[in-house]
This record gives C-alpha cells, structure tokens and sequence, in this order.
C-alpha cells in the first residue's frame, strides 16, 4: 500500500463517504499566460449588455443603485436606458437614493421599464411627477441604516446591483477612487453601495477606470463582483460638493450655528473623547467652526466624526482635534481624497454606520448629532421628506437613524423659509418620531423636548433662553397667517418605513 | 384714475414681483398670481394684494404677480411701490 495506485480502492471509499469525486490528474492543466496579459481575459470583464444577459436578470427583478455621485450620477440612467433597449419590464428600481438628475426614469416609468422604486430620497421633476401620481406602486422610503438592515434581514432582496465605482481592475476589487493615472472621477466612500455587493445575487461594477490587479486597499472586495463593466463615465465627480470649504455669510444660519454652538457645548456631552455628525447645511458647517475654537480653548478633541465627511471635518482631524472619521459618504472632493489618503479615514458601510439592529453600528456610540428638518412639530417630529406643499423634495437620508441612537440630537433651523413654517402643530409627513428628538434651534429660540428635563438645566444655567416650542409655532404663525390645507388626494404614492421594519407613515397624492 | 404699466419687487426668495397694467374703466382689478406657495397661501396673497390696491384707490387695473414666498409686509410694499409707480401719486410723500 506504498503507493497512491494501491491505495485506489481506499481513496475512493473515503470519497464516496465524503460524497466527493476521486481527483483526477488528467483534468487539470496550467496556464502559461503571462499574468499582467490573463488580467485581460478574465471571465468578469464584459459590456453592459452581455453583463446583464449573463446575470440572469429577468422581468419582475431587483435591481440596485449607489447615489454616492449624488447629483453627478450616471450609472442609473446609463443601466435603466440599457434595460429599457434590451425589453426589459416591471423591475423594482432600489436606489440608496435619488435626485434630480434622475429625470429620465419618468418616462421609463411610463413605459412600464420601471415599476416600483425603493429610496431614501427623490428629488425634482421625478419627485413632483411621482407626488401627482405617476406609478400605480407607492415608493417605499427607508432610512439609510433601514436599507441597511432591510438589505442584510432579506427584506429588501436584490437580484442584480449595478455599482458605479471610480476604479476596479478585471476581477473586481473596486474602490470610489482611483490611485491610476487615468482616474476619471472619484466619490470617496462607497457605504452605501457596500449592503447590496455583500447581499446582492449579482454584482456588476460600472467603472470608468479599470485598473490592473490588484487594486489595492479595495473598497468593495473582487469575492463579491460577478461581472465588471468598463464605460467612459460613471459620474461628475464635481456634482458630488463644490469641493471647497465655504462659510455661509448668511448672518441667519451664523446665528443659528452660535446657537446651535452654545447647546452643544453646555449640553454635558462636550468632553474629551465625545463623537459627532453633522449634516452639510450652511448653519451645521458654521456650527462645527464654532465648536472648533472651544475644542482648541478648553483642550478638548473629539474621538470620532461620523455620516457624511465634508472637507471642514477633514481639516478638524488633519489639526488634530478629531481623531478618526467614520465615513458612509464623502459630501465633497477634499473628503474624497482623505478616504484614499489617510488610513484613520474609515470607509463605513451603511449598516454598520447606521444599523438599528447592528449593535456596533457607529449611530449607536455617537454623542451629538446636527441635523436639519423641512419642517418639525410641536411634538418634536421631523419631516425631511415632503415639502410644505405635499410634494416629495427631499430624503430621509440617515436623519432617523442618527436621532434615535446618539445621545442628543439637535434640529437647527430656521422659523420660517419664505413664507414656509419649519415649526408646526404637526408635520406634513412623520419620519423622525419627536421621542427621539432632543433640542430645535431656530433664531427665535431653542426649545427642549420635555423628556430632556436635565439639557433644559444645563442650558438655563449656562444662560440659554429656553423657550416652549408652541411659542415657536404660534410666533411662525403671527407671522404667515395660517395655511391652507394641502390639497393631497386619496391615493397613497409613497410609504415611509421606520428604521425598524414597521411602517411609519404614508404619503398621497397632490391634487393641483 | 390714470396709470401707466409699472412694476416693483424681485424674483428673489422671499420676494414678490408685482407688475400693474391699466384696466379699462369698470373693469376692476384682476390678480394674476404665479406662487411657489400657491397652494397654501394663494387665496390670502391675492386677498393682500387686493386690499392694498383698492386702499390705494387702483381699482380697475391687471395685477401680474410672480412670488417667491413673500411675507404679507413685503407684499404690501411692493404692491404700494408699483401703485405709487403707476400712478405717479406718491402716497409716502403726498
């Protein structure tokens, strides 16, 4: 039994035990190719058509899309326009988000291409022509920790996702930025991309840059990546921000970042080693400015800055006042260029930044949240979805998320845009539960929800006027006169999901 | 009363651009309104810009108004500007 040939009949009883074929060395051989010249005909790489044709997609399917691009995407447009050639009917469109840039989807809709939408957000000429009554299927809205986790839980199943990426090289390691030289465009973070690559049946990259192997760091890993698709463009790098820092002269949102600036300061959770976000409204970037000059003055530094990166939050880590960045979005190039650069810039996917059933998600070690609302209620609601007109102008974004799991979350902003009331007996549409809202900022005064009755101390005695927020509302009101009803019909258009799984509210249609 | 096509106001949020042209006489006043708040606060604007108009003494005049969320004090003003302009009658001085 000293050699394999007499050890035949054992090898092959343990086979069949194992339920497994015997090897054969006849089956195998060895490619001589050199490897930089394999790259080329690796069995991933194939146009857009061919890529869908093989990833089995069919009528009735998921299909998915990032919005890191924000309003520079083409990847949507570009796929949906193939889609359509190519015959294909009743697909359920779920983008991490849509903006106004996705126009074209109207008439793809219209035609019967496209016959649901799930999103956190839509935008423009889609937004208006949905809010009126465009698909027979309402749009299901999620958070983007709600995705996250809808993604991960199979609630949201999706056949075949269609990834833009900045750089991928044949076998699929993909990145939102490109370290070649003929890099075309970059967006940063690819967070919200990540859920649908891991989970995704199908995976196809959209790259405009198809680097050699190995494209390393990756962002999105070549283990999950059936099919890589090289086009000329996957988005306008400089849509995705201005790119540069600006402060707001508005003197209304300097105010209202003062403001915002004292609550957080005297709110007890400015400490060595707290943890913020901020959105990239010109109050919450003033604000973060503010914060700054207190952090270098009492020796303060943050441990961590979370959700969507912009530039300011890079300069805060770069001086040192912010240790790491945790970022599910870059909101412009400088925060772009950070995540590729700097190993203490975390690239985050959407669940494990925002997850409510994910116990690590960074939401749930976060200190101090700034957000900004359309409109919030006397009960502390926030609607950052439905204009005041009824029609669908915004997303949801990580709103939910970030003010259920931090410690405080603040609203700032203004009593009244024009002649539009922020605060109100109720909200057009509930997407954040007024129990999970601490503080609204406004220039007519803060108010405190009143299950914080310790922040309205901290606050009173560090000499903040802390005002009942039905003051705020009766004050908008003095001023505007009182509405009209919106003119909503019967038909629901669209259904908003708590970050839960539940369903949180509906929207209709507006009736001009 | 005499007037002349005359307008006041901007198209800048906040704003409203009014422009007055005479109406035959017992023609009265006709608003045309173009609002991105129409829907909840069309019938007050009209209703503001009306009182102001026949406050003035313009009662038989075509009101073109383009607004952009203005607040009613603003709404006064500029329809008064554009009075004032279509008039020739200066109701800050006379």
């Amino acid at each position: 039994m000293n050699t394999l040939k007499e050890r035949a009949d054992l090898v092959a009883e343990e086979a069949k035990k194992l339920n497994k074929g015997v090897y054969n060395d006849a089956d195998s051989s060895k490619i001589i190719t050199a490897r930089r010249e394999l790259q080329a005909e690796s069995c991933k790489l194939a146009t857009l058509e061919d890529a869908i044709k093989k990833s089995g997609l069919k009528d009735g399917m998921t299909i998915s899309f990032h919005h890191h691009f924000r309003g520079g995407d083409k990847v949507v447009n570009l796929v949906v326009d193939k889609l359509a050639e190519m015959g294909y009917k009743d697909l359920h469109l779920a983008a991490s988000s849509l903006s106004d840039v996705h126009k074209p989807l109207i008439e793809h809709i219209r035609n019967g291409v496209i016959t649901r939408i799930s999103t956190s957000g839509l935008r423009g000429e889609l937004a208006n022509e949905i809010s009126h009554g465009l698909m027979a299927e309402p749009v299901i809205f999620r958070s983007h920790g709600g995705r996250g986790s809808a993604i991960a839980s199979g609630d949201l199943h999706i056949d075949v996702a269609f990834l833009g990426a900045s750089s991928c090289d044949p076998l699929g390691n993909a990145c939102g930025y490109s370290r070649s030289e003929n890099a075309k465009s970059i967006c940063g973070s690819l967070g919200y991309a990540l859920p649908d690559a891991r989970y995704a049946d199908k995976v196809v990259i959209v790259t405009d840059d198809l680097v050699p192997y190995p494209n390393t760091p990756n962002s999105i890993s070549e283990h999950d990546v059936d099919y890589v698709v090289e086009v000329e463009s996957v988005g306008d790098s400089s849509k995705i921000s201005s790119g540069a820092i600006r402060d707001s002269k508005n003197p209304r949102d300097i105010l209202l970042a003062q403001q915002a600036a004292k609550v957080i300061i005297n709110s007890g959770y400015f400490k060595d080693g707290f943890s913020i976000q901020t959105g990239t409204g010109g109050a919450s970037l003033a604000a973060v400015k503010y914060i700054r000059n207190s952090m270098i003055e009492q020796g303060i530094k943050a441990s961590f800055a979370l959700g969507g990166i912009t530039a300011h939050m890079v300069k805060l880590h770069e001086e040192g006042l912010i240790e790491r960045l945790i970022d599910v979005q870059s909101f412009d190039k400088v925060a772009a260029m950070s995540l590729r650069d700097d190993m203490m810039h975390k690239e985050v996917a959407a669940y494990e930044y925002a997850a409510a059933d994910e116990p690590g998600s960074a939401v749930h070690y976060l200190d101090i949240v700034i957000l900004s609302a359309l409109e919030a209620d006397v009960n502390f609601n926030v609607n950052v979805l439905v204009g005041s007109d009824g029609i669908i102008r915004g997303a949801i974004g990580g709103h939910p998320d970030t003010a259920a799991d931090s410690a405080l979350s603040i609203i700032v902003c203004p009593l009244l845009r024009g002649r539009i009331p922020c605060v109100v007996d109720e909200v057009t549409t509930h997407i954040t539960p007024g129990s999970t809202v601490d503080v609204i900022v406004t220039e007519y005064g803060i108010a405190v929800n009143p299950r914080r009755p310790e922040l309205v101390e901290r606050l009173r005695n560090a000499g903040l006027e802390v005002v009942d927020i039905h003051s705020l509302k009766d004050k908008a009101l003095s001023i505007i006169g009182e509405p009209e009803p919106i003119p909503f019909g019967d038909k629901v258009v669209g259904v908003v999901m708590n970050r839960d799984g539940s369903v949180m509210d509906v929207i209709r249609n507006v009736n001009d | 009363m005499n007037l002349k096509t005359a307008h006041a106001g901007t198209l800048e949020s906040g704003d409203i651009l009014v422009e007055i042209t005479p109406g035959t006489a017992g023609s009265g006043l006709s608003i045309n309104l173009d609002s991105t708040v129409a829907s909840r606060f069309g019938k007050q604007i009209k209703q503001v810009i009306d009182e102001t108009l026949t406050g003035l003494g313009v009662t038989d005049a075509v009101v073109d108004a383009t607004d952009k969320g203005a607040l009613d004090c603003t709404i006064r003003a500029r329809v008064t500007a554009a009075a004032v302009r279509a008039t020739g009658k200066d109701v800050w001085k006379d």
